[in-house]
């Protein structure tokens, strides 16, 4: 497994949290997103995850070096998880260790805040009555297609 | 030669995740329209390019060999 990675399989956040983990950690966050039932009262079944998987994966790293940068001490891993994703399961992990409780929780916000920004990776939310791509346009709950 | 990357709600459009087209010399500017030409719909997003896997601007010339990515909004996490 690699640092900064995007993966098919089902996630298992303690492997990213163990891979910050340094004596010099006093404090590791760990965050992980889920895949939600409910959005503004629709129903989602399931949600379909797509990714320009290498230029994901440079980007969760760059997101990592900026973490560096920005909050000395500290080190990052993420995975992000493509595919079919179940209601439940773990779209994305962000582990942060730092030495002390205040930068690892700012940096793992920074790392969600980021992913959304810049990562190229599309979600398609499968309703009861039709599909969509998040991002894409406005939600248009009748299920109208692109 | 470019090979173009068609992602998401592009990639339904275009009925297909990647061709080669023969546009390098052209910019990013030109590759846009060169997509809204052959693709009704296409223009109508917000899809962002990235040539060899970095967001490039506008003005950005391609060059033969390069793979460039069309980018609708993101939407990961």
């Amino acid at each position: 497994m690699k640092a900064f990675e995007v993966v098919s399989q089902p996630i298992n956040p303690q492997a990213y949290a163990d891979l910050v983990l340094r004596p010099e950690a006093g404090a590791v966050t760990l965050f992980t997103g889920h895949v939600r039932e409910w959005t503004k009262g629709v129903r989602t079944l399931y949600l379909a995850y797509e990714a320009y998987v290498p230029m994901a994966e440079k980007k969760l790293e760059q997101i990592g070096q900026e973490i560096e940068e920005q909050w000395p001490g500290a080190k990052a891993a993420i995975a992000h998880r493509i595919g079919e994703l179940q209601i439940s399961d773990i779209a994305v992990v962000i582990a942060v260790s730092s030495p002390h409780r205040k930068a690892a929780y700012e940096a793992n916000e920074y790392a969600i805040e980021r992913i959304k920004e810049i990562v190229p990776i599309w979600k398609k939310e499968i309703w009861e009555d039709g599909e969509e791509w998040i991002g894409d346009q406005k939600k248009k709950p009748e299920g109208e297609k692109l | 030669m470019i090979t173009l990357h068609y992602f998401a709600g592009l990639r339904e459009l275009t009925g297909k995740s990647q061709e080669q087209a023969d546009l390098a010399g052209k910019t990013v500017e030109d590759l846009m329209h060169w997509a809204a030409d052959k693709y009704p719909g296409f223009g109508n997003g917000s899809a962002r390019v990235a040539i060899n896997e970095e967001y490039a601007l506008p003005t950005d010339v391609l060059e033969d060999g390069d793979a460039a990515a069309f980018i609708p909004p993101v939407s990961g996490g």
